[in-house]
């Protein structure tokens, strides 16, 4: 451990592991933390595979993405640190960090921040009940640790989350009672939504949790209709005996630290939450502080591994000296993969996002 | 609850040691280095704080450290996050009062 790093990179998700993986073909003395026991953000809990090209890990299971890149990584130039979090930052240099131990300083002319994302909670009756989980915290359980939370679960949410965690939750053995869903519409692929009905476990879509009842953990579920502006319709409960119920109602960005820091912060809807505007290098407009993965609008793993790479990229530009073309053809690179990523119908909602927090340097 | 059998994922690996925590003074058992709310829901444990202000019950809910639902008193010292809390042979693990007694020794 020393004082003074070249880059120090807050959390050890594909974003923060990317950006490091990136920084170390050029540079030293990088930093990395997480909060966490293990490195790997949340691609060390998925256990299905990445859709898309090749490219971008397509048909690869996101548990072992993790593994490959945390292989990667040279230990020689990147120091890791697990169960510290990063409680504050100050301008220009200074990051404060904190263990069970104690409370410390580190300084760097560069800092990026791959703080990843929190889960969503809705209102309801008793939300807050032993029982009501996040999906993320599901998966942390089942996949990692092996224990799964209960015997019966309703999901709440038939995004690419509530379907995949659904079937997760299958494979270990536990019994799916169904999965709501608030919109008409089943929100994730269809070939993950095909994998439940497969096993004939019913989607309710035009449905909304009301309440969960239950002495000291969830012992019942009543979810009901909901009409056009997501009302309940009276009349059309239906209850559910379960000892689980699993939110995987969205995401916010974790921005505290880059809103503590002074970025200019924006509110933008189809990025889910406040996010701070930023170059296309990833870079916000502090100078030296960049952002990358979930923290800068909620997308998938396969963008954030992409931004990390470019804000680890950027960062070493400054610091060590680059041979012209070698930049550009870098640079061009992942700008080139990351607009494929977003092509298509399920990349509008980011692009047009990133539209709104764009910094033209 | 565990589970032994995954398609995909392999728990059965011959490292992992079993420990011994107590729990509100019982005994429980669990594997070393797994955070402290995952041996507790193993033994069927789900309850883990009580809200400061209306003192309803509250378990685990994000299970990466950023929530505060799990916070326990640990070894005499509360305020500890179960879920990033690494378990560990012998450890005391209890309800915390509420927001925290401050420990009796702090070195």
């Amino acid at each position: 451990m020393k004082d003074n790093y070249n880059i120090v990179i807050v959390g050890g998700g594909p974003a923060g592991l990317s950006a490091a993986l990136e920084a170390s073909k050029y540079t030293d003395k990088i930093l990395l933390i997480d909060e966490n026991l293990k490195a790997g953000g949340q691609l060390i809990k998925q256990t299905h595979k990445f859709f898309g090209s090749k490219n971008h890990h397509a048909s690869e299971r996101g548990i072992n993405i993790a593994q490959e890149l945390i292989k990667s990584i040279d230990s020689d130039k990147v120091e890791f640190l697990s169960g510290v979090s990063a409680s504050g930052f100050y301008k220009p240099h200074t990051l404060l960090l904190e263990d069970k131990e104690r409370l410390y300083r580190v300084n760097s002319d560069k800092f990026i921040f791959a703080t990843g994302a929190s889960e969503n909670i809705i209102p309801f009756v008793n939300n807050d009940l032993p029982g009501v989980y996040g999906a993320g915290a599901v998966q942390t359980l089942m996949n990692l640790y092996g224990v799964v939370p209960g015997k019966r679960v309703l999901m709440i949410g038939a995004g690419n989350i509530g379907l995949i965690v659904s079937y997760q939750l299958f494979q270990c053995g536990v019994e799916i009672a169904g999965v709501v869903e608030a919109s008409p519409y089943i929100g994730g692929y269809s070939v993950h939504a095909a994998k439940l009905r497969r096993m004939q476990i019913p989607i309710y879509t035009n449905h909304s949790i009301k309440a969960a009842y239950g002495d000291e953990c969830v012992e019942k579920a009543v979810i009901a209709e909901v009409d056009s502006r997501w009302n309940i319709i009276k009349n059309t409960e239906k209850e559910f005996d379960v000892d689980t119920i699993c939110l995987a109602v969205g995401l916010t960005p974790s921005t505290e630290l880059l809103s503590q820091a002074g970025c200019d912060m924006v509110y933008v809807r189809e990025l889910c939450g406040y996010v701070p505007k930023h170059d296309k290098f990833m870079e916000t407009s502090i100078s030296g502080v960049f952002v990358a993965g979930d923290a800068s609008g909620i997308e998938e793993a396969s963008a954030a591994m992409l931004e990390g790479r470019m804000a680890g990229l950027k960062a070493c530009y400054d610091i060590e000296k680059f041979n012209r073309s070698e930049w550009i053809n870098s640079i061009s690179h992942i700008e080139f993969e990351l607009k494929s990523l977003r092509s298509g119908p399920h990349g509008e909602k980011a692009v047009n996002g990133k539209k709104k927090i764009d910094i033209q340097r | 609850m565990r589970f032994l059998d995954h398609p995909i994922l392999d728990f059965n690996s011959k490292d992992k040691k079993l420990v011994s925590f107590t729990f509100e003074g019982k005994t429980f058992n669990g594997y070393e280095g797994e955070p402290i709310a995952a041996a507790l829901h193993d033994n069927g444990i789900k309850k883990l704080r009580i809200s400061p202000k209306l003192k309803r019950n509250r378990g685990l809910f994000c299970a990466i450290g950023k929530c505060s639902s799990c916070l326990m008193k640990v070894d005499g010292i509360p305020n500890i996050r179960t879920c990033t809390e690494p378990l560990k042979q012998g450890m005391k693990v209890e309800y915390q009062n509420i927001k925290g007694d401050l420990p009796e020794v702090m070195s």
